[in-house]
């Protein structure tokens, strides 16, 4: 993993390497060049299979991180590969898409579009409803949605629904004189 | 609303061209009526009691609830023996059980399947989630009260509850059935307005005629 | 007089219908260690049905489907005789009734196809199709054998066929010209709808194909049919081949073990696509028949 590191680092501006396990491991790189890394690895280094692409709201620093996890089944290592895309308060955050290079990546661009509100502008379908339909707040998965709050203003609830701390509550059911 | 939902000209095989407007040619927007018990006592005692025993559930698992329905087919539990069974297409069942949580998304397709199901019919909710929303209370896509949107007979309560749960939920429902209480349909006919009133407040896209059987 | 007789004949195998196909889905539970369910369940179901309080139609079409799937059966029970030598249960048979048996075994499947075309659900026009094209591939080699059962007795009734087979257990058409009846028994399977050639009514595949609109009276009618048909089918199959019956009792034994022949193939071996259905039936059933034509 570390030898890899050091042949991408000379084509590429790639932050450190996190190695989670001897199989797994990040990089940060920024967001222009992470299409000429993806062709790098895909193309030259075996990483062939998209395993999955997602992302990080980090609210307080204004920034989305995008995590394209790749795998190499013949080496059986994967690679994740982050880049932090601008985030706007409000409105849409943009990035490129990757569905020309995998086009699975589509479905992914489609959840981010709905669910953090990034666009990848010619994704195929990518503004269509995936899975929500009928949205009418901003996208839910960012961490300034009150989700709560939204679900007691949008859907009817049974009263009488207590909270208990399990760890109290255990205790008095089990031991009731206090031991 | 969907482009294919649209009012729209169609041009045929044979190069007509012809109106088509989905909404009104599809499906039927007739509000359902109630439709009382139409024979003397006895004679609905005894229809009573064989809907009670060959209780028709439609296969369509809502939620997580619905791995708990499956055992109900295999030899350790076998449901088939006491007249239970499954089928695939809601015109023919009689049971809905609304398996755990329900989504937004997917209380419209309930809705839409309960309201093809032919009268009598029944809903079962199962799990804690269609009682008060169970793990799901402050979840942004999930309802909280199944009673609000459709006319439940039962309520089986657990997260999840098990099968064995499920076949005494089944024999309580045969209790129901046979004292002639389970008129959930006719309830969902007189209440109409109401039931559509809350269904409409949560589908935030109602891209379906308000009655569709 | 012959239409009380008829009535009663249809009163019997209804029930006889009902009790064995219950019976069979208890046989193939108890394969796979269910109970089953009960025997009366199917009266149960019939019962609940014609209870339902509404029903909807697509058009004329939709309410004559099941009509003419009903009417297949009973024809097709009525124009054979169900009891040879009795004159009660000869029904209305005559000299050609074996080609209007085979008229009518198809009759039903057609009327069904109208029917369900016109409830517009997708689903139930790829059952059609795949039912269809099943039936036919299925029919072929019933259609061969009987050609040839016709040519080695020299008629086209079903009272003569069954004539000329009494006497002795070796005077049986399965002795005497048993390719044709391989062919049959092969051909036999794939009209049962059951596994391995049940993809067009299993409720795991394209919800249950044809009747997925089907419900209440509408439905009620069809099992009625499910009860009369396959008993129909199988009093040509135990005329033709085995010796006809000469009273209930031997009636109703000898039909349920040409009906537990393709129970005991569904459960052993698991379901056919269409095609393959079609393609095993084309491989193996139809040369045979043909093969007995050829010999004859």
């Amino acid at each position: 993993m570390r030898e890899l590191h050091q042949r991408l680092k000379s084509l590429f501006p790639l932050g450190e390497l996190t190695e989670q396990r001897p199989d797994l491991g990040f990089v940060t790189v920024p967001a222009e060049y992470l299409r000429p890394l993806l062709l790098q690895l895909s193309d030259r280094e075996g990483f062939t299979h998209l395993v999955l692409l997602t992302a990080v709201d980090w609210i307080e620093d204004g920034q989305f991180q995008l995590t394209y996890l790749l795998s190499n089944r013949g080496a059986a290592r994967d690679l994740g590969v982050r880049v932090m895309i601008p985030r706007p308060a409000n409105g849409l955050a943009t990035m490129d898409g990757i569905h020309d290079i995998w086009p699975t990546a589509a479905t992914y661009q489609r959840e981010l579009r709905e669910m953090f509100g990034i666009d990848f502008p010619g994704s195929p379908r990518v503004d269509e409803e995936f899975i929500l339909e009928g949205w009418i707040d901003k996208p839910p998965y960012r961490r300034d949605f009150d989700t709560k709050k939204f679900s007691e203003e949008n859907f009817n609830h049974r009263p009488g629904r207590e909270t208990r701390d399990p760890e109290q509550y255990m205790k008095q059911q089990l031991y009731p004189d206090g031991k | 609303m969907k482009p294919e939902l649209m009012k729209r000209m169609v041009k045929g095989p044979d190069g007509q061209e012809f109106e088509v407007e989905p909404l009104r040619d599809y499906y039927c927007e007739a509000a359902p009526t109630v439709m009382p018990a139409a024979y003397i006592k006895i004679v609905e005692d005894f229809f009573n009691w064989a809907r009670s025993e060959s209780i028709w559930i439609l296969g369509f698992g809502t939620g997580c609830g619905a791995i708990e329905m499956r055992p109900l087919m295999t030899p350790r539990f076998d449901a088939y023996r006491y007249g239970v069974q499954w089928r695939p297409t809601p015109r023919q069942s009689n049971l809905f059980i609304i398996s755990g949580y329900l989504s937004v998304k997917t209380l419209k397709r309930a809705i839409r399947s309960y309201e093809q199901m032919q009268s009598p019919k029944y809903v079962i909710g199962l799990g804690s989630c269609t009682i008060n929303g169970g793990m799901y209370w402050d979840s942004y896509n999930t309802i909280k009260r199944l009673d609000d949107y459709l006319p439940v007979d039962l309520y089986i309560a657990g997260c999840m509850p098990r099968p064995e749960a499920l076949l005494a939920g089944f024999m309580d429902m045969k209790k129901i059935i046979r004292a002639g209480n389970a008129e959930g349909a006719n309830k969902y006919a007189e209440n109409f307005d109401w039931y559509k009133a809350n269904q409409k407040q949560v589908i935030h896209d109602w891209d379906m005629p308000d009655y569709n059987w | 007089m012959k239409i009380p007789y008829a009535l009663l004949t249809l009163f019997i195998v209804v029930n006889f219908g009902f009790l064995q196909n219950a019976l069979i889905q208890k046989i193939a539970a108890r394969v796979g260690r269910r109970y089953g369910i009960p025997v009366w369940q199917n009266y149960i179901d019939l019962i609940k049905n014609y209870g339902q309080r509404s029903s909807i139609t697509h058009g004329v079409m939709f309410y004559l489907g099941p009509v003419f799937r009903l009417s297949g059966g009973v024809g097709l029970l009525l124009f054979v005789p169900s009891i040879y030598g009795s004159e009660m249960f000869s029904n209305f048979s005559f000299a050609g009734d074996l080609i209007l048996a085979l008229y009518f075994v198809f009759f039903g499947t057609l009327g069904m196809a109208l029917g369900a075309a016109e409830s517009g659900h997708p689903h139930s026009a790829i059952g059609i199709t795949r039912g269809l094209s099943q039936v036919t591939a299925a029919e072929l080699p019933f259609a061969l054998a009987v050609f040839s059962v016709a040519l080695q007795y020299q008629t086209l009734s079903v009272t003569d066929i069954v004539a000329a087979q009494q006497g002795s257990i070796l005077n049986w058409t399965v002795f005497t010209n048993p390719l044709a009846v391989a062919a049959a028994m092969l051909g036999f399977l794939g009209s049962m709808m059951r596994p391995p050639f049940d993809v067009v009514l299993a409720p795991q595949e394209i919800p249950i194909g044809p009747p997925t609109e089907y419900h209440s009276s509408y439905l009620a009618l069809m099992q009625t049919n499910r009860a009369i048909f396959p008993v129909a089918k199988m009093v040509i199959y135990m005329s033709l081949f085995f010796g006809g019956a000469t009273s209930w009792p031997v009636f109703f034994l000898k039909v349920f073990c040409i009906y537990l022949w393709s129970a005991f193939v569904g459960v052993v071996f698991p379901r056919f696509r269409v095609e393959q259905s079609i393609r095993w039936f084309l491989i193996w059933a139809v040369p045979i028949g043909v093969l007995s034509i050829v010999l004859m």
